[in-house]
């Protein structure tokens, strides 16, 4: 099974991600946790809802969290997707799902998701990190902690640095 | 200038090992090309047409001695022995090996020097007036906002992957633009309330390059505390919104243009409505301790201007310098001095080594050891005692810095251009050249007064040929280099975007068509007129029907 950095550490990968075109032929398994695209999940949110295991949320770029916000507190994990490293959408999203919403849950990063963009990634409020799978996990894992220090606030705390060293 | 904590000094050094395991990782290849450019390119590195290029940030211009003497060295040791002054104030190295840039990264850091952000798709370095805090005419410094705006924009993991790059600037003088927020993507004037209190009116949506525009005011009235949540809000909706299909329609520009202004307003109005009063809100505390960094120096009250005058009677040369290349102080006793790096037949901006060091040691013995760098390419020496401008000047002379002539036709603007940029459609210094070297009679080149002739190799405008009066722009024709001349840009009181004369020209003949346009302003100006003001009484036609009849 594949693996993915939660919270720090890497684990075993326990969610399926299914995407639009796999939606079309298939329906979602029975069994499972799965990861359903936005469209999908407004679609088919009740049915969704009543499922025993676990089912979270892709956004892709250009679908923000607002398009979720009444469902996030029956949400365990919302994904965002980047499709291109250099798009870099998906960190407002996972910062407005952190800090506009209070959202809890996992927020993973999915696609094209590399080392050196981790630390960014992780100040914004990802926690969980499905690195591409042509790259060494292991060595990824150095991309959470290239700095000890930062300026702004960010989703863990919102303080800037001159807030945080005065407390 | 601002001076480092023990945590900025930390975050440089923790950047420069991240660099450096970058580098090398690039070098083993376990990062692509792609991988890597974006990386490197947060780091100023660009792979240019011969070698890469290093941008090394200088904080809204400001350098110490100390620093300067360090780009000497590292100009030395690394390069060919010369850098240039960029029109963000930055200072490029254009021949550093890529093996060796984690090491001038390392070197920089000993000083509290980096080269952060400034390249790729991210906030790069703010810029202000290159006299803040000696202008007479500014209401406050702009300094410590420039420095409150740069902790927020440095390594800001939300904004690192923009729709594309993003330059904000910062004026504090109310009737002119020195610092241009008119062109820039984000422009902050800084404003005072009826109560006196400092607030910002916030422009976004200017820009030069492809599609060159002016900005629209947003934020009317942003009260200082604010200043940081109410930038991240306009951030965050270009993030969110900005176009990511076409680097050409990528700017904030484009966006603001497509939603209109006041959509834009809303947009951001409902960000920062979320924002306000957060954690971000500036506090008293921190924009003081800001501002104890930039008070001003030990003047002296005993400047004995008595020589001053009579120097002035005595020297020819000396009066034209200093009534040309110094200007007022908020000080009495004292004036800024700007050394202007536009020798003939030298890439405009380009400073050798030597010329740093010496540049160094004037700024200890005359200016409180304090350099700064201009968007016009130049050198200032901030705080210049009267009584000693003469001594000044006469080294200044010696060593090739007191060319009378900042502001004049030969004071060019100008990018390193096709010799140097991968970039380029087209060679710049060589047109450069030959207007200086046609205008080389200083009584005539005074005579025609203040004239702002600015070049770019390309579209991308870093020689910001849409606000010089003269305007010219290389552009490429089936393989060839052309000229595109543009009349009526200004980037003074009120940032303007010039007009396109018409069909371009050869390179060969640039020099004679700036010869019939300054013949139709010498023809037409009225007394003291400069030619900015004759072009807009008269207009473009009379123009074009000397140069193209």
């Amino acid at each position: 099974m594949a693996k993915v950095i939660v919270n720090g550490e890497i684990v075993e990968n326990t969610w399926q991600r299914l995407t639009s075109e796999e939606l079309d032929q298939q329906d979602v398994p029975a069994e499972g946790a799965v990861i359903v695209p936005l469209a999908y999940w407004l679609a088919h949110r009740d049915a969704l809802l009543e499922r025993a295991a676990p089912v979270g949320v892709c956004l892709e770029p250009g679908e923000e969290p607002a398009d979720l916000a009444a469902d996030l507190p029956a949400l365990p994990l919302v994904a965002v997707n980047f499709p291109a490293f250099k798009d870099g959408r998906g960190y407002s999203y996972a910062r407005e799902l952190r800090t506009r919403y209070g959202f809890e849950g996992e927020v993973r990063a999915v696609g094209d998701v590399l080392q050196d963009q981790l630390f960014y990634m992780h100040r914004v409020g990802f926690n969980a990190f499905e690195v591409r799978a042509d790259r060494d996990i292991e060595e990824a894992l150095n991309g959470l902690r290239p700095f000890s220090v930062t300026y702004q606030g960010d989703a863990h705390d919102e303080r800037p640095i001159y807030r945080r060293q005065s407390a | 200038m601002y001076v480092y904590q023990d945590y900025d000094q930390r975050l440089l050094e923790e950047r420069v090992a991240q660099y450096r395991d970058q580098t090398r990782r690039y070098l083993a290849g376990q990062l692509s090309e792609d991988e890597f450019l974006a990386l490197r390119l947060q780091n100023g590195l660009y792979i240019q047409r011969y070698a890469p290029m290093m941008r090394i940030s200088v904080p809204y211009g400001m350098l110490n001695s100390t620093q300067v003497r360090k780009l000497a060295s590292i100009t030395r040791d690394y390069d060919k022995g010369f850098c240039h002054v960029s029109t963000r104030q930055n200072i490029q190295l254009n021949w550093p090996e890529l093996a060796d840039t984690p090491d001038i990264l390392a070197e920089l850091a000993s000083v509290q020097m980096h080269a952060i952000q400034t390249s790729g798709n991210c906030i790069r370095n703010i810029t202000t007036d290159e006299y803040a805090g000696v202008n007479p005419r500014e209401i406050e410094d702009p300094r410590p906002w420039c420095e409150v705006i740069r902790q927020w924009a440095t390594f800001n993991p939300e904004f690192a992957y923009l729709p594309r790059k993003f330059k904000i600037a910062v004026n504090a003088v109310p009737d002119a633009d020195p610092a241009l927020i008119g062109v820039h993507d984000i422009g902050v004037q800084i404003v005072h309330d009826h109560n006196g209190e400092t607030g910002f009116q916030v422009w976004a949506g200017g820009g030069l390059g492809r599609t060159p525009m002016t900005g629209e005011v947003i934020g009317e009235f942003v009260a200082w505390p604010d200043l940081l949540a109410y930038l991240e809000a306009i951030l965050r909706v270009y993030n969110k919104y900005g176009n990511r299909d076409n680097k050409y329609k990528a700017r904030i520009k484009i966006l603001v243009k497509a939603l209109g202004a006041d959509k834009f307003r809303e947009l951001a109005e409902a960000e920062f409505a979320e924002l306000k009063g957060g954690a971000m809100t500036l506090t008293r505390d921190e924009v003081a301790r800001i501002k104890a960094c930039f008070v001003d120096p030990d003047y002296r009250t005993d400047v004995d201007t008595s020589a001053l005058r009579n120097a002035l009677d005595e020297h020819r040369a000396f009066n034209r310098w200093y009534h040309t290349n110094t200007r007022a102080h908020k000080k009495d006793g004292y004036r800024s001095v700007t050394l202007t790096l536009k020798k003939t037949g030298r890439i405009p901006g380009d400073i050798t080594d030597e010329q740093l060091e010496d540049v160094a040691d004037l700024a200890d013995r005359y200016a409180f050891s304090e350099v700064r760098t201009t968007h016009q390419q130049n050198m200032v020496l901030a705080d210049v005692a009267e009584d000693e401008l003469y001594e000044l000047w006469r080294q200044l002379d010696a060593l090739g810095f007191a060319t009378p002539n900042l502001g004049l036709i030969t004071d060019i603007v100008s990018c390193p251009g096709g010799d140097l940029c991968a970039l380029a459609n087209a060679k710049s210094v060589p047109i450069a050249e030959g207007i200086q070297r046609q205008f080389d009679d200083l009584d005539f080149v005074h005579d025609l007064g203040p004239l702002d002739v600015n070049i770019s190799g390309c579209m991308n405008a870093c020689g910001h040929h849409h606000i010089g009066h003269i305007g010219i722009l290389g552009v490429d024709k089936k393989g060839k280099e052309f000229y595109q001349i543009t009349l009526g840009g200004r980037g003074d009181r009120q940032s303007r975007i010039g007009e396109k004369m018409g069909p371009s020209f050869e390179s060969h003949e640039v020099t004679s068509v700036i010869g019939k346009i300054i013949s139709v302003y010498l023809d037409n100006r009225l007394e003291n007129e400069p030619f900015i003001s004759t072009y807009e009484r008269i207009g473009m036609d009379p123009f074009k029907e000397v140069v193209y009849g």
